[in-house]
């Protein structure tokens, strides 16, 4: 076996220095009758060439979003990322290392997660940010759990623009605790009427913008209606490179933001792993969940930093802690953050520029098919249309001809009655023959 | 002359008429080590004996304060927000955590005197 | 003096060595201010064509005015990062014998796989179509998963360990909901040993949380746990091995009277590195329990991440495993992503997470298995196992052990009771570790002996590693009773920096980098 050095001398040898005269003597402890006598019903050792050849084979009955015409996003995009950015993601010091606790010795971490930090509160208007979590979906749910500490309210809104499935998370964190959840029904038009819902019993109001459907929402009344009654904004996005390009929520007096950070630096990978970005007003730092980089000095009086603030968190605080999250994604936020740091805001910029080029494209050439509505009137690089037939059914026929045209409405929403929707998003990977092919199919299947 | 009782979770009460100053022993905060921030309760808060009165964090640790006697917190030192230290410095003076009007007088007897507590410490 | 970038002002300043130099770097070593201090604002390394005019479509929504971000080039930003890579320890530097994180060798093999366009780009919600190669994927880490813990069911999506337990005690919470005793069995039993995240994952689903007491020996006792046990108890979080190095004796008399009170075990799978194809969490009484694929599975710890943390489950608790997962029904997999198209007989709990958990992470740790082998695996465990206890024959007679009656499983746990009176602690003693090359132990947990030092070399360790790592343990053991007390307390010494001042850190918090006041004066 390649992976383990030792030999059987040395398994011997070691064993009469500890005392014992076989391994199993190690078990002892393992009840009688449950120590396995065998190695499980399950192959034996393979090599590198056997292993290639299952996984090559299971990987090829993929579609690859780079190999298509692609306009899937709701949550996830294909973005182009820089080989930078993976070649100095797999540098052994930093993919074999640990959490930082030893910050001597991780330094590197240290110094990329205030990196980090900084980027993301700079990119969100905000005061601070910690050093992330899994993803968007479940930072939205400690987003809520900290509006409950902080406002020591138990009832959540959620806006019916919120991505379905961030909605999921949320219920299901609540249900489990107990917590309240007003969820408004899905609202394509960005026209629901969420103020009416705030009052004084009300933690937080959740608000997602550009939306799942793409419109883009002003968060000012809201955060200004919340506060009122004593009630804070957490304001998500899913779509990280839209801050290159809209108002950050930050400058709408939102308390909390939370978003998936994917798109920067990422691959899509199915789902996962992805990098859950979360930051806050300052003042409300000793609720917030998950690690947070300090700088300081070291006894020589040079610069450092250390993870910081843990009373916090659950090693320490155990029961009280503010969150149960030790490993979160380390490796992803380094992704991003190499990729930032490459953007730059002049990058940042112009990628946002690009992606709603192509998406304003893509629209106006949608709209001028037949059976084909597009019903935004505000977007960054997705949007939802209406089409003349189930969507589902047209994404279907036209994966089978080689397009990955979005998702449906449906696909999110079950039994919702908005089968019909189709959810579209542009980024920079798109050329001008990928919307060509796209339009094309449309006319061809409507 | 105001006398000081101590708990065995090494709280303090400095008691003056019917106020006490409640804060945390010299022993206990050396225990701690360096306290980086002291959570108080809100004036006006009623405190049952042996109920969470305030938390005293290190870098490493979070501890509890517990209320030494039952009562209304009357007056919280708002000092500490900025300097915590304070606490390691001057435990005893300037690093009280809050002042209680204290319901029954008879809950400090369960207390320990000055000399009672030194001894108490020296068993651990 | 340092100024703001934290580059010294005239030579040598930041240099106690000897031999000062000018820039204050140490060859090899370099000093690597932060890209806001390096970097511009017009400044970027990426090239993208301005787009043709087109007509904005984000309205009012259109950002006004900078983001304040600076960029760097290409070639700086890969030296700035390379830089700050080399300022960190990973396995693959030396020994990483940090208890309970099961710091193993990450094959490159993986990451290989993981990159294959057919992984690493599809997307979550394209069609289920397009993607039959990823159901393959997960059902055949499932089915291997199943296989090793002897469970019926597996639960993908948790993103990390403690996402996992937060996945498993849902479970447990829905399954008890279902019985009609959601109001009553709220009391979850977590050992003083555990890790923080079990009784932190209890509180978050609103269960409270009461301790078990650990026994002298460092395990816990079924009698003890029976005295606990009523019709307020939910379940039991326990870590099997334990967090002291030890299979508990008892886990499955204990497993018995948890069910025998209409309660639930949930194990913490944080070490089962120990016992991979040696012991079967099913055979055990375990009804769900979490697998940190970034541990036993060798999916790299990436500085912190990203985890994954599938639980396994019981008959009992399988049928409210969350959304999504997949149903093989007549031989062909669907996809079940809401609670509404959820088969008969299932009462998914909800949703953990936006889409279908960690997929980088199951093509790695499926990597790791295919490569092992069902011998393979047994023989990592069995390694692991021996290896800490050779570690622990080799130092026996200098450190002292807490817990001497049982044999040590993958880590051994020492405490500082033969460091007392030599005024080295054992935080001390972990720092002086870092001078000799090594990343320290695990120290100050678990929290029930005092002092913890627990040591986990894993499997990846040959004998000549572990014979050198002995014997600088041994030296340095020798060295802090005889008195050579200065080359711990100010330990380390040959780090790229020193002890860092962690009180300032978190008495005034700097969180992130602000522009220096003078420079903004000067604007």
């Amino acid at each position: 076996m390649r992976y383990l050095p030792l030999t059987d001398t040395d398994r011997e040898d070691m064993l009469a220095r500890i005392g014992v005269s076989d391994v199993d003597a190690l078990f002892s402890d393992v009840p009688a009758g449950k120590l396995l006598k065998a190695p499980v019903d399950l192959p034996r050792a393979r090599g590198e060439l056997e292993v290639e050849r299952i996984l090559g084979k299971m990987a090829g009955k993929n579609t690859a979003a780079s190999a298509v015409p692609f306009f899937v996003g709701a949550g996830a995009y294909k973005h182009h990322v820089p080989a930078t950015v993976d070649h100095l993601i797999q540098r052994s010091e930093f993919l074999t290392s640990y959490t930082p606790y030893q910050p001597e010795i991780a330094q590197g971490t240290l110094q990329y997660l205030f990196e980090f930090q900084t980027q993301v509160a700079a990119l969100t208007g905000m005061e601070v940010a910690n050093a992330s979590m899994y993803d968007g979906s479940t930072g939205t749910g400690e987003a809520v759990l900290m509006a409950h500490r902080v406002t020591r309210r138990r009832k959540a809104v959620l806006s019916g623009g919120l991505h379905p499935h961030y909605t999921a998370v949320v219920e299901t964190l609540s249900e489990m605790a107990n917590d309240e959840v007003v969820a408004l029904k899905p609202d394509v038009s960005a026209s629901e009427d969420i103020l009416s819902q705030i009052d004084d019993s009300t933690s937080c109001v959740v608000v997602q913008s550009p939306d799942v459907f793409g419109n883009l929402r002003d968060l000012k009344p809201i955060a200004e209606k919340a506060h009122a009654h004593g009630a804070l904004l957490i304001a998500v996005f899913t779509e990280v490179v839209s801050l290159g390009a809209v108002v950050p929520p930050g400058a709408q007096d939102a308390d909390i933001v939370v978003g998936e950070g994917q798109s920067i630096g990422n691959a899509l990978n199915f789902g996962g792993p992805y990098v859950g970005l979360f930051a806050a007003k300052s003042k409300y730092i000793r609720q917030m969940p998950g690690r947070l980089c300090g700088e300081t000095v070291d006894s020589a009086g040079q610069r450092g930093f250390v993870l910081t603030l843990s009373t916090r968190e659950q090693h320490i605080r155990r029961d009280k802690a503010t969150s149960n999250i030790c490993t979160n994604s380390g490796l992803c936020v380094l992704a991003f953050t190499i990729h930032m740091t490459l953007l730059g805001q002049t990058g940042l910029a112009r990628l946002a520029e690009v992606n709603h080029a192509n998406a304003v494209k893509l629209a106006d050439a949608l709209a001028g098919v037949e059976g084909v509505t597009v019903l935004n009137d505000s977007f960054f690089n997705e949007f939802t249309v209406k089409l003349k037939k189930p969507a589902a059914e047209v994404v279907e026929v036209l994966a089978a001809k080689g397009i990955l045209a979005g998702v449906p409405v449906s696909r999110l929403l079950p039994k919702a009655g908005l089968d019909d929707l189709l959810i579209i998003a542009s980024t920079e990977v798109n050329t001008d023959e990928d919307r060509a092919a796209l339009v094309a199919a449309l006319v061809e299947v409507l | 002359m105001a006398e000081t009782r101590y708990s065995k979770d090494h709280e303090y009460i400095r008691i003056e008429g019917d106020v006490g100053t409640v804060g945390i022993s010299d022993y206990a905060q050396s225990q701690l080590g360096d306290v980086v921030f002291v959570e108080l309760p809100t004036v006006g808060k009623a405190l049952a004996k042996g109920s969470e009165a305030a938390v005293v964090e290190s870098v490493k640790a979070a501890s509890e304060v517990y209320a030494p006697v039952s009562g209304e917190v009357v007056e919280v030192n708002g000092e500490l927000e900025a300097a915590p230290g304070t606490v390691n410095e001057d435990p005893a003076g300037k690093g009280w955590f809050l002042k209680i009007r204290i319901k029954d007088a008879a809950e400090l007897d369960a207390l320990m005197g000055e000399a009672e507590y030194q001894d108490y410490v020296k068993t651990l | 003096m340092l100024n703001r970038q934290g580059r010294p002002t005239q030579a040598g300043e930041a240099s106690h060595a000897e031999h000062a130099t000018f820039t204050g770097n140490k060859a090899l070593q370099q000093i690597e201010p932060l890209i806001f201090e390096i970097g511009h604002h017009e400044a970027t390394g990426v090239d993208i064509d301005k787009p043709a005019p087109f007509k904005s479509r984000l309205g009012k929504h259109a950002r006004q005015g900078e983001i304040g971000l600076p960029g760097l080039s290409e070639p700086e930003t890969m030296r700035h990062y390379v830089r700050l890579s080399q300022k960190n320890y990973g396995i693959d530097t030396g020994l990483f014998p940090l208890g309970s994180c099961t710091m193993k060798h990450n094959a490159r093999l993986n990451e290989k796989m993981a990159r294959l366009p057919g992984f690493s780009d599809v997307h979550p919600l394209q069609p289920v179509s397009t993607v039959p190669g990823a159901l393959d994927l997960m059902l055949e880490l499932a089915r291997y998963l199943m296989t090793l813990t002897g469970m019926p069911a597996v639960a993908l999506s948790p993103k990390a360990g403690a996402h996992g337990e937060a996945c498993g005690m849902m479970a447990i919470k829905a399954a008890i909901a279902a019985k009609g005793e959601g109001a009553t069995r709220n009391v979850v039993l977590v050992p003083e040993s555990a890790h923080g995240t079990n009784p932190a994952t209890a509180a978050l689903i609103g269960f409270s949380v009461k301790a078990v007491p650990a026994r002298p020996d460092g395990t816990v006792a079924v009698e003890d746990v029976k005295a606990l046990l009523g019709p307020d108890i939910a379940a039991i979080m326990l870590t099997n091995p334990n967090t002291c190095g030890i299979f508990e004796p008892q886990i499955v008399e204990i497993a018995a009277a948890m069910h025998e009170a209409g309660a639930y075990f949930y194990c913490d799978g944080a070490n089962f590195n120990a016992i991979v194809g040696k012991a079967r969490p099913g055979d055990l009484g375990v009804d769900a329990m979490h697998i940190n694929l970034h541990k036993t599975f060798s999916t790299p710890h990436g500085g912190g991440g990203p985890g994954a943390g599938p639980v396994v489950l019981s008959e009992r608790l399988a049928p409210f495993a969350p959304v999504p997962f997949i149903h093989v029904e007549n031989g062909k997999p669907h996809l079940i992503e809401s609670r509404g198209e959820a088969p008969k007989g299932n009462q998914p709990f909800g949703r953990m997470t936006a889409f279908h958990g960690q997929m980088g992470m199951y093509v790695r740790a499926l990597a790791y298995m295919l490569s092992h082998g069902s011998d393979g695996m047994r023989q990592a465990s069995e390694d692991a196992v021996l290896n800490a206890n050779y570690i622990r024959a080799g130092l026996a007679d200098l450190m002292s052990l807490p817990f001497p009656d049982h044999p040590s499983m993958h880590e051994v746990l020492f405490d500082d009771e033969w460091l007392k009176g030599t005024g080295v602690s054992t935080l001390d003693f972990a720092k002086a570790m870092i001078d000799e090359g090594y990343h320290p132990m695990t120290v100050y947990f678990p929290l029930v002996v005092h002092g913890a030092m627990l040591i986990e070399p894993t499997e990846s360790e040959s004998k000549a590693a572990l014979d050198l790592f002995i014997a600088t343990l041994r030296d340095l053991a020798i060295a802090a009773k005889g008195n050579d007390k200065e080359r711990f307390t100010s330990a380390p010494h040959h780090a790229p920096i020193r002890r860092l001042d962690e009180t300032r850190a978190a008495r005034s918090p700097v969180l992130k980098w602000e522009k220096p006041a003078s420079a903004q004066a000067a604007e």
